[in-house]
């Protein structure tokens, strides 16, 4: 088990990404990589895709970042991280260089849902079987935003996007989100968790779990896009926490044992859980973002909504099921 | 100089047995034909425990290149070998390895490009990838790709130049031809790379290492816009500028150490030669076998082997060129819609402005490995000459050895 983190313990400790970035107002984005980084447990090092995250908190001569940190390209985030691991161990083995001193160094790979569901699967799958002793942390926006709000393999069905735009004839995007966390999963990696920045303390304590799995460890974070999802800037964390209640991206962690996977619910889906009248529908989710705006007017289209319901629901079963509950 | 074993080693072979004495921290890499050998061979010293090396068997040259750099940024010594679409799948990360000033060394065993698909020697892949910021050392035999594999570090780490080094030896023609290679000991080679060095940058903290430390936190890889992007492409140049002369000191150094010596570029014959040849690789060989034999008949013919592609000699060529007639520039590779190969384009660009200058043409040959046998070179010395007769080249570009 992971050592037992407190806000009272988090908040004390300087947050590792500066403050002065250019992330828009309203992006869950330095919120969710602040509290991974308050969870590392002490020499860390981070890569990050492109994307917003690395164009806006590095603009030279800037940087908002007071630990090492390295961006090489899009599709590569776990390739650039396993480099930096492979370093890490063979100068342990060596002796040789300032790596060596460390016997534990926190090795995180920031990307994009565009830099982990589409592009850059490959250099994750790789990564991932090959067994690299780092944490890989996908930041979900579900959609290619730094390039102005593109359809990716994340993006969830019917979302309005530049490229699955909502037409006369077409509702937005005609396909579903990609099951990213089964595809980590199946990799047999020891440690995978969902996080939702609305829950702080769940997130920091599955980032320290992260840290702490020897192996590889994913954490799926869903990740507000005000601008892409069209809402206001004020209501990031609101929309973070309906995702959670109405089980559209329910919170979770899962543990590989002896080959098997071992799914538990997080505090906020397991109240779900255990009293499904608090399941909210995926209309609450739905309503409060201008991306889904055509499932609503000019006339209402329940049949789109049923639809996305149903599948929230057999995804939250099956959900349900693996962690049997 | 230290005591040499002689070793029967092809091309890879001897690639691998000099990474295996400089014994780098990682070596990330992907098999493709001809340069499978080298990863092979040095999986086996891993598995051996001959090395320290960590030994990352990636699932794709782009990622192959993404953990060297990876690596490379966290201070460690790096290597990987490609080949043709290995390279060009690269592709991106080749630039940002060199614009990072990551001193890499990779080995590229020459192949030509698809499509259609074939495993055969030519440059090529190598030769697409002269604008993405690497030095280029191109080997005529299996002992000149044991040592570039050793030079190849001092080279790139060296403090006035901090790039990625490419030692490019011909696919199957030297990769897979077993030759004779004098080796120097672990100890010297050891002795003669040394520790990795490090530039000095500004950190958040003050002064650091450029590379990835804990202690001393940096941010490499910025997003970096019209305001400071260019000065930071001036740096490349200068590196580059700096890595000519650099080249020949780390070389004398290796003179001392291996009794080799190798420069930037390979003379033969040249003192009064009126014709010659100039071109990369183990074709050279043949080439210089072919000017002995043009010697014995009475033909002042001469060649130019150049070692060292990027950066490009021009002074040095210049010195060695000026008094020659006809030069003919021997291209492994075409460059489909410009006025002639690589080599050649820059070798007459560098003559543009000389009081003194040879006629230059250009024989693009040995396309997709098409056999380039001494009649062939011969028949190029032959159009020099003709050339020389004219006093002009009617037909600057001509391609040797095909059916057309």
């Amino acid at each position: 088990m992971s050592t037992a983190i407190t806000l009272k313990e988090m908040v004390k400790k300087p947050d590792l990404l500066a403050s002065g970035h250019r992330l828009c107002a309203g992006c869950a984005e330095p919120i969710i990589a602040r509290l991974v980084l308050k969870a590392s447990r002490g020499a860390i090092i981070a890569t990050t895709a492109t994307g917003c995250l690395e164009v806006a908190t590095t603009i030279f001569p800037y940087s908002a970042w007071r630990i090492p940190w390295i961006h090489t390209a899009f599709e590569n985030a776990a390739a650039t991280a396993s480099g930096i691991e492979a370093a890490w161990r063979a100068m342990r083995r060596k002796g040789r260089g300032p790596l060596a001193r460390y016997e534990t160094l926190d090795i995180v790979a920031f990307a994009g849902d565009g830099g982990t569901y589409d592009i850059g699967l490959q250099a994750l799958s790789g990564a991932l079987e090959r067994g690299h002793d780092f944490t890989y942390v996908l930041l979900d926006n579900e959609a290619y935003m730094n390039t102005g709000i593109q359809r990716s393999g994340g993006t969830p069905y019917c979302a309005w996007t530049t490229t699955s735009p909502a037409g006369t004839v077409i509702p937005g995007k005609r396909e579903w989100k990609k099951p990213i966390d089964e595809i980590v999963i199946a990799h047999e990696i020891p440690y995978t968790a969902t996080v939702s920045p609305a829950y702080p303390l769940d997130l920091m304590q599955k980032a320290r779990a992260a840290f702490e799995t020897e192996g590889p460890a994913f954490i799926h974070a869903i990740s507000p896009c005000c601008r892409g999802w069209r809402f206001p800037p004020n209501k990031t964390i609101e929309v973070a926490r309906l995702a959670v209640e109405t089980c559209f991206f329910p919170l979770y962690e899962c543990r590989v044992e002896d080959g098997r996977p071992i799914y538990k619910l997080s505090p906020p889906s397991l109240a779900i859980a255990k009293r499904p009248e608090r399941k909210k529908p995926v209309e609450d989710y739905l309503k409060i973002q201008g991306r889904f705006r055509h499932l609503f007017r000019p006339e209402r289209r329940g049949d789109l909504i049923e639809r996305i319901q149903r599948w929230v629901d057999r995804r939250w079963e099956m959900l349900l099921e693996k962690a049997g509950l | 100089m230290s005591s040499q074993r002689l070793l029967g080693l092809n091309g890879d072979e001897a690639a691998a047995y000099a990474i295996k004495q400089v014994n780098p921290d990682v070596v990330a890499a992907y098999p493709i034909t001809p340069q499978t050998i080298i990863v092979e061979r040095f999986s086996e010293y891993v598995a051996d425990g001959l090395v320290d090396t960590e030994f990352v068997a990636v699932e794709s040259e782009h990622s192959a290149m993404s953990c060297c750099i990876g690596a490379a940024a966290a201070g460690a010594r790096a290597f990987t070998a490609t080949a043709a679409n290995g390279l060009a799948l690269m592709w991106e990360m080749l630039y940002i390895a060199a614009s990072l000033r990551l001193p890499i060394v990779m080995a590229v065993a020459n192949r030509a490009l698809s499509a259609p698909i074939n495993i055969h020697n030519d440059h090529s892949d190598s030769m697409g990838a002269r604008d993405s910021g690497w030095i280029q050392i191109y080997c005529e035999n299996s002992q000149e790709v044991y040592d570039a594999c050793i030079e190849a570090w001092r080279i790139g780490e060296h403090l006035d130049v901090q790039l990625p080094v490419m030692v490019c030896l011909d696919g199957f023609t030297l990769s897979h031809t077993m030759e004779n290679v004098l080796t120097l000991s672990d100890e010297a080679v050891r002795d003669f790379i040394g520790e990795r060095p490090y530039i000095k940058v500004q950190g958040h903290l003050g002064e650091a290492e450029f590379r990835l430390d804990p202690e001393k936190p940096l941010t490499m890889g910025p997003l970096d816009l019209y305001d400071f992007y260019f000065e930071h492409k001036m740096h490349q140049v200068e590196a580059m500028r700096r890595a000519l002369k650099a080249i020949p000191e780390i070389d004398e150094e290796y003179r001392e150490v291996s009794g080799r010596s190798y420069r930037l570029l390979h003379p033969y014959m040249m003192e009064d030669a009126e014709v010659a040849l100039i071109g990369l690789g183990s074709t050279m060989g043949t080439v210089r076998h072919v000017v002995d034999r043009l010697r014995k008949r009475g033909v002042k013919a001469g060649m130019v082997k150049m070692r060292v592609f990027r950066p490009f000699p021009t002074e040095e060529l210049q010195e060695l060129l000026k008094d020659v007639e006809v030069v003919g520039v021997l291209d492994k590779a075409m460059s489909f819609g410009a006025p002639g190969g690589p080599l050649y384009e820059e070798l007459r660009a560098v003559f543009y402005d000389a009081d003194e200058r040879p006629l230059i043409v250009d024989y693009v040959y040995g396309l997709g490995g098409r056999d380039t046998p001494p009649n062939l070179i011969e028949e190029a010395y032959e159009g020099l000459l003709e050339v020389k007769r004219r006093g002009e080249a009617v037909e600057k570009v001509r391609f040797l050895g095909v059916r057309w």
